[in-house]
């Protein structure tokens, strides 16, 4: 009753064994949620697979096109090189999380397999259409964050699969994450936007955080963005800008909690929105 | 002995000339271990063979508890003992002021959290399965959360749900003003949220009593409590202070202290407890929550007429220190102002929410909240400056409390608020201030151009030490001795049971031996209850005062044997004797003795040669009154106050602040070590911001909806402000050294002081804190 196995595979194959030949085993990464959890008594695994030897979890490969992130990259290396330049909206995500040890710990395959509303690098993800690949006895599997993430701390991952890596396509053009909590820093999220301006398709993504069960794309507010731009010129009319706000609010479905109220929600969410675009493309005159 | 953990803190001090004397800023003796993560809190206490402990709380707010079972718990391998309300030995419950609460709820539980058994296990996994294996039965019943409705509802107690109503009823109760300001306020549930968890290590002894090594703030008084539930004899019951993470009132009360030793000498086995994070949220208790009304009077000029307020303090389930909380804050409903005519209705009401009763600033903050918002609502009623009103109306010496008492003390009101407006005002937010420099902070929600500034302003009054009749007092042991060493310089060691909880007593003791004796090497002995008398509680920013007069005493009482000794060996009456730079000097005429050049004195060292000095004394407050019925009497000792000034810069439109500035100047008597004060006005202005923008138990229905560090928020290091900081330097008479308290202050008027800023950069009146961002920006936003 008291103790727990511990597994400490060396490579994801060995992770894969591992969690079939113990079932009801949990993953570990950097341990910053579930450890939490452990601690008050809401989980107690009868085994552990420890990931932190499996070098191969934290690769970063780059190509011109995407990035392939291992699932074990911590949010210190997301908000350094060279993923900060290739995307600035999951390295400015990353550094709103936690304290610094936190940030040295946690990674961004926990982030997604922990699948909280108010996950940070989520919105970026789900913004950027990021595909999680995942390996379990009988091979891999890809999915996209949306098809993932099926409720508040709900995924698709099964039991004997491990979230091997994130592949993100590399947009060109500026990107913003803005994240509104009760305190300056080491706060859960109340509402969050990512937003990326791809200034060759001419395209906005817009992806929210803590305003939904799950990561949520604002699609209205996009296309509304699409064209309120003036691409040319890579501004956007003060008309442009509220409407992108109100249509951000219009996609979120916040709940009111012991952190804040649903209005709120709703109502911060508008104005990041809005700034962030704001942030990305000039305010035309 | 367990290992080192419960050890005091020594440091022996070597060099020529007496340095580090009162009013220099030496180094603290546990400083480097402090630093370093070396120094052994209680929750490291360690002994071999122990147990571990674990309490079972109630998950229900209000319950009738049908039956327990505690077999599911004691048929797991490992599990030593299961205990609960029918096993306490005597007293069945404690308290600071009246025992009104249960060690174990017994038949009826009355909040969310309270404790209806404990266990002592091999291993804490073990002890964590058996609590939640103990199967208890419970009726649910409607709890009473309203603190106004307690006030009639049915009891929940069989003492009353009335824990006091102070009436203070001054001058012309029908006075009226040219001029009237009202309003209603609330104040959230703050927690004190120190950092070292409640833990201890009880271990019973061969004489059939216990020893208890455990963090708290008054080991006297615990003990007595401890000692009247186990039914044993106070001596048999022994404390030690192992090392506190802070304290700030919320280990005045018992936690763990019974369930320990209750456990220790079931089991006949040393047991440790350490409450979790969240377990300790539940384990002690909190700031009072307030719901203020206030009507102020004035004339067209701006002096005060009037004040009339009515307070409801929601104590919670049990007394605690309620009514001592109620009557701070009825007595300090005005603030620091001259008020002629009152009338105040102060209420602490029992209910079902979470107990509450000590933290740092004890009634006076949840009262200054409210008179400084209306301070500042008076002055925009009169077109007055909000820093000259307050100047206007200062309270001075000679003046009346609205208690009647007069203010005999140092009174530098006016001084104070000086101080804090002169400092220079920061620079502006400009676009090249870094992101994290501005509201929101790390999130990046701000551009410069959406921050608004705002400053603020208030003014705070407390009482030093405790009031209303108490014998105060407290109580040091000091020997000294020749050295071991070459030079047999003399050592001396200090004896007291004062609780070091941050506040830095164990550096001033230190200071006031070398200060009075000369001594340099001063070493601090363990605080526990046996070798010594009562500190009385380090809280109400009383131990300077209390702990330090009575070492002060000590000092002079080793410093007259000392002189009587020198005046034996010279065969002269001690009227020719002085003590002076840790030597006896002979004042009378020196050709009698024939010593010429150098005159004839003679050092400590050598005086210690046949012997130690060594006396233990006690040094009582002078003696103060209960209120009376019209809540008049000369209730305190003396009071302390403090100006503070905010500056915030505010995001309007997502309602996000961050204080810039605290600007204060405290009254402090004299700083005996003043990087310390800094310290304390430091550590003040944290949780009074805290309280202002963020720190709030979530308490709904009874139930305690955010107990941990994840969403019961405090201010990190990018919410805290620059502090700058005058010291008003004005002695008081009558305390050792001129010095008043200085640790609560800070916690008091800088709260109000950003409020007032938030309320100047909105235009809001914001009636509530702690202040949230959909409060600022539902009426703000764009």
């Amino acid at each position: 009753m008291r103790g727990a196995l511990v597994a400490q595979p060396g490579t994801v194959d060995e992770a894969v064994a591992a969690l079939a030949a113990t079932p009801g085993a949990q993953l570990l990464a950097g341990g910053t949620d579930f450890c939490v959890e452990v601690n008050f008594g809401m989980r107690r695994p009868p085994a552990v697979v420890a990931l932190r030897r499996v070098a191969e979890l934290r690769r970063i490969e780059m190509t011109p096109s995407q990035a392939v992130i291992g699932a074990c990259t911590t949010y210190a290396d997301m908000g350094g090189e060279p993923l900060a330049t290739a995307f600035p909206g999951l390295a400015a995500a990353a550094r709103t999380v936690g304290s610094p040890q936190i940030r040295n710990a946690g990674t961004l395959g926990g982030n997604v397999a922990t699948a909280s509303p108010a996950g940070d690098t989520l919105p970026l993800l789900v913004a950027l259409d990021a595909r999680m690949r995942l390996r379990g006895p009988t091979g891999e599997r890809t999915v996209s964050l949306s098809e993932l993430v099926t409720g508040v701390k709900r995924t698709g991952i099964a039991p004997d699969e491990v979230l091997v890596d994130v592949v993100i396509d590399r947009r060109p053009g500026p990107q913003e994450f803005l994240k509104v909590g009760t305190r300056n820093a080491m706060v859960i999220a109340i509402a969050s936007v990512a937003v990326v301006v791809d200034v060759e398709s001419r395209e906005v993504r817009v992806g929210l955080g803590s305003v939904a069960p799950v990561p949520l794309r604002a699609r209205d507010a996009e296309a509304h963005a699409r064209e309120a731009i003036d691409w040319d010129a890579l501004s956007v009319g003060e008309a442009g800008a509220a409407r992108f706000g109100e249509l951000v609010a219009s996609a979120c479905a916040p709940i009111t909690d012991h952190r804040s109220t649903a209005e709120y929600r709703r109502h911060a969410v508008q104005v990041i929105a809005r700034r962030a675009l704001e942030r990305c493309v000039r305010r035309a005159c | 002995m367990p290992a080192s953990s419960a050890t005091g803190v020594s440091q022996r001090v070597t060099g020529g000339e007496v340095r580090d004397r009162v009013g220099d800023s030496p180094s603290r003796p546990d400083g480097v271990q402090k630093v370093r993560g070396e120094f052994a809190f209680s929750s490291d206490l360690w002994m071999d063979a122990m147990l571990w402990g674990k309490t079972l709380r109630s998950p229900h707010v209000a319950a009738r508890i049908r039956a327990i079972d505690p077999s599911p718990a004691l048929a797991i391998p490992g599990v030593r003992a299961v205990l609960t309300a029918s096993d306490v030995p005597g007293r069945p419950t404690f308290g600071l002021e009246d025992p009104d609460q249960p060690v174990f709820a017994d038949d009826v539980v009355r909040y969310h959290g309270e404790p209806v058994a404990a266990v002592a296990a091999d291993h804490p996994e073990t002890a964590r399965a058996a609590a939640l294996a103990i199967a208890v039965d419970y009726e649910p019943i409607a709890p009473l959360v309203d603190p106004e409705e307690a006030l009639t509802a049915p009891p929940i107690h069989p003492e009353g749900n009335l824990f006091r109503h102070v009436a203070i009823r001054h001058g012309d109760p029908h006075a009226h003003g040219d001029v009237v300001v009202e309003g209603t306020y609330e104040v959230g549930m703050q927690d004190q949220a120190f950092l070292g968890l409640e833990s201890g290590l009880a271990v019973p002894a061969e004489d059939g009593g216990v020893d208890l090594y455990v963090a708290t703030q008054w080991l006297h008084v615990d003990r007595d409590q401890i000692a009247a539930s186990l039914g044993l004899p106070a001596d048999r019951v022994r404390l030690y202070l192992s090392g506190v993470g802070g304290a700030f009132g919320g280990r005045e009360d018992v936690s763990l202290q019974i369930h320990l030793c209750m456990l220790a000498l079931r089991t006949g086995r040393p047991v440790k407890m350490v409450y979790s994070r969240d377990e300790s949220f539940f384990g002690h208790v909190h700031r009072h929550p307030a719901r203020m009304w206030y009507r102020h009077h004035a004339t067209r000029d701006g002096d005060l007429v009037k004040v009339e307020a009515r307070i409801v303090l929601d104590g919670g389930a049990y007394l605690s220190s309620s009514r001592a909380v109620i009557s701070n804050a009825a007595c300090f409903a005005p603030g620091p102002y001259r008020v002629p005519n009152a009338v105040i209705d102060g209420y602490a009401v029992r209910t079902n929410n979470p107990p509450c009763g000590a933290m740092r600033g004890f009634g006076a903050v949840q009262a200054c909240f409210g008179h400084e918002a209306q301070m500042d609502k008076l002055a925009v009623a009169l077109s007055m400056d909000p820093v000259d009103l307050r100047l206007r109306n200062a309270l001075e010496r000679f003046d009346r409390l609205v208690t009647g008492q007069v203010l005999t003390g140092a009174v530098p009101v006016r001084e104070v608020i000086r101080a804090a407006a002169a400092h220079p005002l920061p620079a502006p937010l400009g676009p090249d201030d870094p992101m994290l420099a501005r509201p929101g902070g790390a999130g990046a929600t701000a551009d410069a151009a959406h921050v608004r500034r705002g400053v603020g302003f208030a003014v705070s009054v407390k009482n030093v030490a405790y009031s209303e009749g108490f014998d105060d007092y407290a109580t040091a042991r000091l020997r000294i001795e020749a050295g071991l060493d070459l030079d047999a310089a003399p050592v001396a060691t200090v004896t007291v049971a004062t609780a070091e909880v941050g506040q830095g007593f164990v550096t001033l003791a230190q200071q006031i031996v070398r200060e009075e004796l000369g001594v340099t090497r001063v070493v601090l002995a363990p605080a526990n209850t046996v070798d010594v008398g009562s500190a009385g509680s380090s809280s109400a920013s009383r131990q300077t005062w209390m702990s330090g007069g009575a070492l002060q005493r000590a000092c002079a009482v080793v410093r007259r044997e000392l002189i009587t000794r020198a005046a034996e060996m010279w065969e002269c009456p001690v009227a020719c004797c002085r003590f002076e730079n840790g030597m006896v000097v002979r004042v009378d005429t020196v050709t009698d003795v024939g010593d010429d050049a150098e005159g004839v004195h003679v050092s400590v060292g050598e005086l210690l040669a046949h012997g130690h000095v060594e006396t233990e004394e006690e040094y009582h407050h002078a003696p103060t009154k209960a209120l009376d019925a019209m809540g008049q009497g000369d209730a305190h000792l003396s009071f302390m106050f403090a100006a503070h000034r905010a500056v915030v810069d505010l995001d309007p439109d997502l309602g996000l602040v961050r204080v810039v500035q605290i600007a204060t100047g405290q009254d402090v008597g004299r700083a005996l070590h003043p990087v310390q004060v800094i310290g304390q006005i430091e550590g003040g202005v944290a949780q009074g911001v805290g309280l202002a923008v963020m720190e709030e138990i979530v308490v709904s229905e009874g139930r305690v909806r955010n107990p941990s560090f994840t969403d019961y928020l405090l201010p990190t290091v990018l919410d805290m402000p620059e502090v700058v900081a005058t010291l008003v330097e004005e002695p008081e008479p009558g305390a050792p050294y001129g010095a008043k308290g200085v640790g609560e202050p800070p916690a008091i008027s800088s709260g109000p002081a950003v409020m007032a800023a938030i309320r100047n950069a909105t235009g809001l009146s914001l009636t509530r804190v702690p202040v949230h961002p959909e409060d600022i920006a539902r009426s703000t936003g764009s």
